[in-house]
């Protein structure tokens, strides 16, 4: 039925042996798994969520690999990396550790928010649970301070249907100001919608309003924002630096250490992408 | 429906309560409330373990595992049913 429609992409995606498997309307045929293969990407894509959400499942969807899947936490200890190439661009995806906090102050948590803060990939995917959504949701909104171009995979949904809950996404994707995609990784569901929200944020075709909370009173505004110039006069090319000078003020000791032996200074010099790499050669 | 405040340690197993608030500092702090133990959050007792410390609760559909120590810092009111 869709043999003679024409095909927009300059380059048509491999031959599928049906007439839907070629038609411009499947994304998902679209998809092609690059394994292990990142060279030439065009953009980084991140993967976080709390432990047990599916990440790893994505990832494999993804990319065609075998990451290791398992639902237990601390499974991922590092970023596990793989290609997948979608309509014609090639993109690097990286499954980060499973993390409930931007916060705390765990070694495997901290490869998951160094890579978020100043590895700065073009989209950050957080696979939430939709089982246990307002759990979840603490991640996301921390995630939102620091990066608006965000896709928020509502992941087991077939599971929240059986216990009976209903998810409102499109309220959820107004609330949040950032896509919102209803899937289930583990029957490659959703994955259509996945992909095209992704390519819709990395080239910036549709605009996210991420939700950023507010700070309290003007003081603290003050502080914060005096606080944040001077980390920028003193690591030039430092990203997030209204988030540091936040933390600073709460007296995170993790980032007070990396403020003082030098760890930001790494980070404001590190090329985009390359953080998590180097965290732990070091 | 009346409530009585208290601590999350003399929560019994029969009982649901609410988080009035936190009374632990540092890290555990943060760390709590990153899983979802914050004000206003609901609460009750999954399972006790053999000698009564840990006990496991469960808090916005998942289960969370205290010691009693942690138990006392979290101030509750209990539902009267």
């Amino acid at each position: 039925m869709a043999e003679d429609l024409p095909t927009p992409s300059a380059s048509p995606p491999p031959a599928a042996n049906t007439a839907c498997g070629t038609c411009v309307f499947n994304n998902a045929a679209q998809l092609r798994a690059l394994g292990v293969d990142v060279s030439g990407h065009d953009h980084v894509v991140a993967l976080a969520g709390n432990p047990n959400t599916g990440k790893s499942t994505v990832f494999n969807a993804l990319t065609g690999l075998r990451q290791h899947v398992g639902n237990w936490p601390g499974k991922t200890v590092t970023g596990a990396e793989g290609g997948f190439g979608y309509r014609q661009r090639h993109y690097k995806l990286i499954d980060l550790p499973g993390t409930y906090s931007l916060l705390s102050d765990s070694q495997d948590e901290d490869v998951a928010r160094d890579f978020l803060l100043f590895g700065q990939p073009d989209v950050t995917v957080v696979v939430v649970d939709a089982t246990r959504l307002q759990r979840n949701l603490n991640l996301v909104l921390q995630i939102l301070q620091v990066t608006g171009r965000v896709v928020v995979a509502l992941n087991l949904v077939d599971e929240a249907h059986r216990h009976g809950l209903a998810l409102d996404q499109r309220h959820l994707a107004r609330e949040l100001g950032v896509p919102v995609v209803p899937m289930t990784a583990r029957n490659r569901q959703g994955l259509d919608t996945l992909l095209e929200a992704i390519e819709q944020v990395a080239l910036g075709t549709v605009a996210t309003r991420a939700r950023r909370v507010r700070h309290g009173d003007d003081r603290t505004e003050h502080a914060v924002s005096e606080l944040a110039a001077r980390l920028r006069r003193d690591h030039p090319g430092l990203a997030n630096t209204r988030w540091i000078a936040l933390r600073l003020l709460e007296g995170d000791p993790g980032i007070e250490r990396a403020v003082t032996d030098g760890t930001l200074d790494r980070l404001s010099g590190a090329t985009p992408h390359a953080v998590s790499s180097e965290t732990t050669g070091t | 429906m009346a409530s009585t405040a208290t601590t999350l340690d003399r929560l019994r197993r029969d009982q649901t309560a609410t988080v009035t608030s936190v009374n632990i500092h540092g890290p555990q702090r943060r760390r709590l409330m990153d899983l979802g133990m914050l004000p206003g959050t609901r609460i009750h007792i999954d399972r006790v373990s053999p000698l009564g410390d840990p006990t496991a609760y469960l808090v916005r559909g998942s289960v969370i595992a205290l010691r009693r120590e942690q138990a006392r810092g979290i101030h509750i009111t209990v539902e009267q049913e």
